[in-house]
């Protein structure tokens, strides 16, 4: 089987943030925004046909999915590290060509309704491109200098875009700071991948994958501080991977990341980029799983239950409706997390795996439709604050009625989508932790209620008075929305965990009935609170506010988190640490190098005389030389 | 007789010389570089070619001096004075030409010059014929070469004399002082 | 030939004006006062032509017929030098050397 042609899935892309960048000026903007579309859909038809290729036509040996490898050597450091370009095909990689090209497809149409009349149309279209080259070269890599590389490129193209109204100081400082706070967690990734490098000798996902192989069995040779040196490595690279995906304490940037438009917040900051750090563990997960019995892993768990459930807290609490999806990322990135964390290796052990790949699969369809909804309400009334929203069902049926599914599905509600996957790991945690087990019911209870809040404050609630009657949004707009309100219907009752287990064997997953009927009577439960709260205007949930006092204001301000991190990068490492080696810098550095360049300034305002540009001078120096020359000539002579 | 005459130029040529490179007024300057050019001629006349001392007194002393001059009282006014230069300087500068002139002096000294003794004189006709004749030791060609030369150099001296001047900075700003 | 006096003499006389005029270029501040330092110079090599004829080849004249060319050459050199003096002194109103100065440029 020839899979070469994969290749092409990046590229395309590729190709059109090229030609859109390069001939920015030239290109109108209704055909820029056809050649995005076109182009994705051509990159969206081969990952489907990829796809099916790889699942139903490809034989599997021994009941096993076989990975492939295409790749050249890109750079050798020494004869037996080197690091490879190339394609890798496996179930995961597969699986995320289809939720990238889905979500992407289904954004750039929507962008060419919502960003209708921008000034940047086909800059936006470029970006798009850039970001979809950079995420597909991210899934397909085959190893992990690769990865880090497209991992870097999806960092930019996601500052280019939060930063995308450059104008308005508020998105620039957003951009920064998820620069910046992802970049920080970079370089934990980056050390963790030369540490990997150096005790492995490679950087071959295969080779570091496999159960039996050296990089794998030799975990106990080298310790550091009570741990292996392998399990430092992949806690490392989980921190970039938490950078990514948002993971407690480095989820300060994706709150602030929804400045960006409203399909960036879907495609980058719900569907793909942030569940890069999931795609990242998964990728490694046999590393995670078996180096030291798995402690990196459970560090994987604990830090994505806690995330989980401190997202879920603070979503509960916020007036912006893209923040509120935003933590609600953030708590759905910590269940995945988690649920690897959770998870074993082999057969219906690694139903933790399989679910955390099944929700990052449904989670991204259903993300990107509430991302996509909640930017069709923005788009009708020109407001992120739930206070200016209220009664749109009469408006907007279409964004209603799928916003309705999509938040159903979030929720945990059968036959939805998120029922399926939440289910799945719900009974990986019961299976593994049960204290994680309860944090996930619990969340899944809170999932229920601040989206039903949301939902009921936009389409239900009061009856608020618009200067202009919202209307429905433009077809380009509702089709996406359309069509992944469809998807996050039925896309539950794929068999995932034939496709995508860890061990890539596949097996039947059964439901787990008693602890299925719990999730759903929790999730229900959360619903009716909302609907009790906030179906029609009352003071109720003003009156819980202020019952809970202190800790609704913690909440409401985030637990002050961007606080901490002000304190602490303003106060201590600014004022504390680079101001004095700014100054010293400034001071000794600098100044030694600016003494240099006075002093030769200085010399050669000295030696420029010579260069008078007076021609006595010259002639004077012509006659000084002609006498010295003759005085030695004539010495020597007569001697 | 004729050699106190020598010295009598010599000294005549060397004072008025160094008179007319250190004086510090224009016109005297000129003046003196008249006695040397004169002193020259006189030593033309004792050594009997008359004929270069008369060209020597005609073009040098009545055409170049004149020309000097009249430019001198183009550019500036008679009694203008020169601008002194850093004495420092002066004394490298002649420190440097006496060791030049020493210089010569020892090649010149250490020279034998093959002298033959002689009275021969030159007179018009030799020239004249000389410069003409496109015989073995005529001078056609240089002649002809040096008459095209004078030719290009007068026109050049006319066109470059005549340019007009550039700077307007001079020229009143009309419009912008009448809205003052 | 001068009686009693040797062509050492009458060179070491041309050597001394030789660099009376040499020194004259080198420290004088006027564009004028430069050109005839130049004449000084000029002069200078000329009576050694004529010398060296006259006491060394008596019998031909080339010494005479280049003394005669090269008044002819200082006389155009001189014409053009003044026009030029002239010009400069319309175009910046001086003709010190310290004005002229562009050419380092």
């Amino acid at each position: 089987m020839n899979f070469n042609y994969v290749i092409l899935i990046p590229l395309i892309p590729l190709a059109v943030f090229l030609l859109l960048g390069i001939f920015y000026k030239k290109i109108k903007p209704a055909v820029s925004g056809y050649i995005g579309v076109f182009g994705l859909l051509t990159s969206t038809v081969l990952s489907y046909y990829t796809a099916f290729q790889y699942f139903f036509v490809q034989e599997k040996v021994d009941g096993v999915y076989q990975t492939f490898v295409s790749k050249t050597t890109w750079m050798n450091f020494t004869d037996t590290l080197a690091i490879d370009m190339g394609i890798l095909i496996d179930p995961i990689s597969v699986m995320m060509l289809i939720v990238v090209s889905t979500i992407s497809l289904m954004v750039h149409i929507y962008s060419r309704g919502y960003m209708k009349g921008d000034e940047g149309y086909t800059k936006f279209f470029a970006f798009l491109g850039l970001f979809s080259f950079s995420m597909f070269g991210l899934v397909l890599a085959t190893n992990l200098f690769q990865i880090y590389i497209f991992w870097e490129l999806v960092g930019v193209s996601s500052f280019l875009l939060i930063g995308y109204y450059y104008t308005k100081p508020s998105a620039v400082a957003a951009s920064k700071k998820a620069f910046i706070v992802t970049r920080f967690a970079d370089l934990g990734f980056l050390i963790g991948i030369l540490i990997v490098g150096y005790y492995t000798g490679t950087y071959d996902f295969e080779t570091l994958n496999n159960p039996e192989g050296n990089a794998i069995l030799s975990w106990a040779s080298t310790s550091f501080m009570g741990l292996s040196v392998l399990t430092w490595a992949l806690i490392l690279i989980f921190i970039g991977g938490a950078g990514k995906s948002a993971m407690f304490p480095l989820h300060i940037w994706l709150p602030d990341a929804m400045e960006g438009p409203t399909p960036v917040s879907a495609l980058i900051h719900a569907a793909t980029m942030v569940v890069a750090g999931v795609y990242l563990v998964a990728r490694l997960f046999p590393m995670y799983y078996f180096v030291e019995d798995g402690f990196a892993l459970n560090v994987v768990a604990y830090v994505g239950g806690f995330s989980s459930l401190f997202a879920a807290i603070i979503a509960v609490t916020q007036n912006d409706i893209k923040r509120v999806l935003a933590f609600s990322t953030m708590s759905q990135l910590g269940y995945m997390m988690m649920a690897l964390g959770v998870s074993g290796y082999d057969g219906h052990e690694g139903v933790g795996y399989m679910a955390s790949m099944f929700h990052l699969f449904t989670h991204a369809m259903f993300k990107a439709l509430l991302f996509l909804g909640a930017g069709s309400v923005i788009h009708a009334v020109h407001s992120n604050y739930l206070k200016d929203m209220g009664g749109l069902r009469k408006y907007m049926p279409i964004t209603n009625i799928t916003f309705l599914i999509a938040a159903l599905a979030i929720s945990g509600v059968p036959p939805f989508a998120g029922f399926w996957s939440k289910d799945e790991i719900l009974v990986a945690a019961f299976e593994h932790n049960k204290l994680l087990y309860f944090v996930g019911l619990f969340v899944a209870g809170l999932t229920a209620f601040y989206m039903f809040r949301i939902y009921f404050g936009i389409f239900w609630g009061k009856d608020t008075q618009y200067k202009h009657a919202p209307h429905e949004s433009p077809i380009a707009m509702t089709f996406p929305l359309m069509f992944l309100g469809a998807l996050s219907v039925v896309v539950g009752l794929i068999p995932f965990s034939e496709f995508v287990t860890a061990d890539k064997a596949g097996f039947v997953a059964h439901l787990n009935y008693p602890l299925a009927a719990i999730a759903v009577g929790v999730g229900v439960v959360g619903i009716i609170l909302s609907y009790i709260f906030y179906k029609k205007e009352n003071d109720l949930a003003e009156k819980f506010s202020k019952a809970f006092g202190v800790f609704y204001k913690w909440t409401f301000n985030k637990f002050y988190f961007d606080e901490i991190y002000l304190f602490v990068t303003r106060k201590i490492i600014f004022n504390r640490i680079s101001a004095p080696i700014a100054y010293f810098d400034k001071k000794y550095v600098d100044g030694f190098m600016e003494g240099m360049g006075n002093k030769t300034v200085v010399v050669s305002e000295k030696i420029k005389g010579i260069q008078s540009g007076k021609f006595q001078d010259y002639a004077f120096a012509f006659l000084a030389g002609f006498v010295i020359l003759a005085m030695v000539f004539i010495y020597l002579w007569t001697k | 007789m004729e050699k106190i005459i020598f010295y009598i130029l010599a000294i005549i040529i060397i004072v008025f010389a160094i008179a007319s490179v250190t004086s510090r007024k224009m016109l005297r300057s000129v003046i003196y570089l008249l006695f040397v050019l004169c002193g020259i001629a006189g030593i033309y006349f004792l050594i009997d070619y008359n004929f270069l001392a008369a060209i020597q007194l005609t073009v040098y002393a009545g055409g170049i001096i004149v020309l000097i001059i009249f430019s001198v009282l183009l550019v500036h006014h008679i009694e203008m004075e020169l601008e002194d230069i850093k004495t420092s300087k002066k004394i490298l500068v002649g420190l440097a030409s006496l060791l030049g002139l020493g210089v010569f002096l020892t090649t010149i000294y250490a020279y034998n010059f093959p002298v033959i003794e002689n009275s021969n004189s030159i007179d018009m006709d030799t020239i004249g014929l000389g410069l003409l004749s496109y015989e073995a030791g005529g001078f056609i060609l240089p002649f002809e070469v040096i008459s095209v030369l004078l030719l290009a150099a007068m026109i050049g001296a006319i066109v470059i004399a005549k340019g007009t001047k550039i700077a307007t900075s001079d020229k009143p700003k009309g419009k912008s002082l009448e809205k003052n | 030939m001068i009686a009693g006096i040797s062509i050492y003499e009458i060179l070491t006389v041309t050597s001394i004006l030789f660099f009376i005029g040499v020194y004259g270029f080198i420290t004088r501040t006027n564009l004028i006062s430069i050109l005839m330092s130049v004449e000084l110079i000029l002069n200078a090599s000329i009576i050694n032509f004529v010398v060296i004829n006259k006491y060394l080849y008596p019998d031909v004249f080339q010494g005479v017929f280049f003394s005669i060319f090269i008044i002819a050459v200082a006389a155009a050199e001189t014409a053009l030098a003044v026009a030029i003096i002239i010009n400069l002194y319309r175009q910046i109103s001086s003709v010190e050397v310290k004005d002229t100065e562009i050419m380092k440029y």
